[in-house]
């Protein structure tokens, strides 16, 4: 065996004894590398009041109630988060992120109280893997072939090479 | 392999290439960023803030790709002991670390009105971080020793022990549930991005790429220059060393 096989070898087996650990410890710590969990993991698993967390999923359609608040205090919201099997509400006093909306996916830190209402401190939008010209986007809404509030885009091999006639007029 | 290796060879082939790289990266990159920038549709939810995309997923590309060309170079250097692959790795890693910022930099800045914040601690950002470490580390670890070789060998070692960042970079979106979105073009299926913001997109990753790929050649080619020069005066040092008294008269000449 000369020494360049050699040392060859001794590369392939650290690599492989540094990647099984890292695999091992990735599994082993899988729990707490999870950002947020879902409604449905709360529910079977109740964190206490007092334990702050991150809860996720998409905000359910027509769900989302802004309150009038006088000027100067912070607006206050309240919508359900949903992952299709299991909702939860939602309180949240704040300045919502652009990407808000009804079906749009969010990640809220806060406290789940007793009530069985989730305190939010904090809300993050999600975006998911889609990006559409807003052309595109008014089609399938059109043609009723994707409704935002109700959840994910169609599949991106029907509309990704679509090309709706661009009509500034029609529009705002 | 051992061919390439041969450092006037690299240097004629380098010098040769180099000014033909600069300006088709140059032009691919001018045609992708207008493109992107002036004539690509705006996104139906994000709006405008859509085209830090454009930077943002070449970057990241880089990135990972990048630190890929460095485990590739480390093991030429750890294995066959090819002296280029160490000065490429050397010269590789300081642009590796930046076009990482960059990718950090640029995410930062789209996430704040996007998402709402700045910055969180989930399985992708915090991957990336350590990849832009893994990157820092490298090019301090390889500057740290006054024998340069062992300075390299050091270097190549922590390289790859760090490549098994490499896939939980590209599949922490897939494994855990985080913030950042899953792959819109890189996965098995149809990209989930319109072709109107797709071909920009490729057009400013290969710009990029090639600029990438640019600026490190000419570096490693400064290098090579450099080793040389540092050489030859050495050897003129040695020469002059004989009569002492001459040796500050040659410096100053000549």
């Amino acid at each position: 065996m000369t020494r360049k096989r050699r040392r060859l070898w001794i590369l392939l087996l650290c690599g492989l004894g540094v990647g099984s650990a890292t695999a091992l410890t990735l599994t082993a710590f899988q729990d707490n590398i999870v950002f947020f969990r879902s409604p449905s993991d709360i529910l079977a698993e109740r964190p206490a009041p007092e334990r702050s967390f991150r809860l996720g999923g998409l905000v359910e359609a027509g769900s989302v109630e802004r309150e009038q608040v006088a000027d100067g205090a912070r607006p206050s919201v309240r919508f359900r988060v949903t992952d299709g099997a299991n909702t939860i509400p939602v309180v949240y006093q704040g300045v919502l992120p652009d990407l808000f909306r009804e079906g749009q996916g969010v990640v809220t830190a806060g406290r789940y109280g007793l009530d069985g209402t989730f305190r939010a401190t904090e809300v993050l939008a999600r975006h998911d893997e889609t990006y559409m010209p807003p052309e595109v986007a008014d089609a399938l809404k059109r043609s009723g072939h994707w409704q935002p509030e109700q959840g994910a885009a169609p599949p991106a091999a029907s509309w990704n090479t679509l090309s709706p006639p661009r009509s500034p007029a029609s529009g705002s | 392999m051992h061919r390439f290796a041969n450092p006037g060879r690299f240097l004629r082939l380098a010098g040769a290439v180099l000014p033909w790289l600069w300006a088709t990266a140059l032009a691919v990159t001018a045609w992708g960023t207008a493109w992107a920038l002036l004539y690509a549709p705006a996104d139906w939810q994000q709006g405008e803030t859509v085209r830090i995309m454009y930077v943002h997923v070449p970057m990241a590309w880089l990135a990972m790709g990048g630190y890929l060309g460095l485990g590739i170079l480390s093991v030429m250097s750890l294995i066959w002991r090819h002296p280029l692959a160490d000065l490429a790795a050397r010269e590789l890693a300081p642009v590796g670390a930046a076009v990482t910022a960059l990718c950090l930099a640029t995410g930062s800045l789209w996430g704040k009105p996007m998402w709402g914040t700045w910055w969180v601690w989930d399985a992708r950002l915090t991957s990336v971080l350590v990849l832009f470490f893994l990157w820092l580390g490298h090019a301090a670890l390889v500057r740290a020793f006054d024998e340069t070789e062992r300075g390299a060998r050091a270097g190549a070692i922590l390289a790859l022990v760090g490549l098994v960042n490499l896939p939980v970079v590209k599949f922490s979106v897939d494994w855990w549930n985080t913030l950042h979105q899953p792959a819109s073009v890189t996965r098995l299926d149809a990209p989930g991005m319109h072709v109107d913001m797709l071909y920009p997109l490729l057009v400013c990753a290969i710009g990029f790429s090639l600029l990438f790929g640019a600026i490190v050649l000419a570096r490693t080619r400064s290098a090579v220059m450099e080793r040389r020069i540092r050489a030859l005066e050495m050897a003129r040092a040695r020469r002059a060393d004989r009569p002492l008294a001459a040796a500050p008269a040659t410096l100053a000449g000549d």
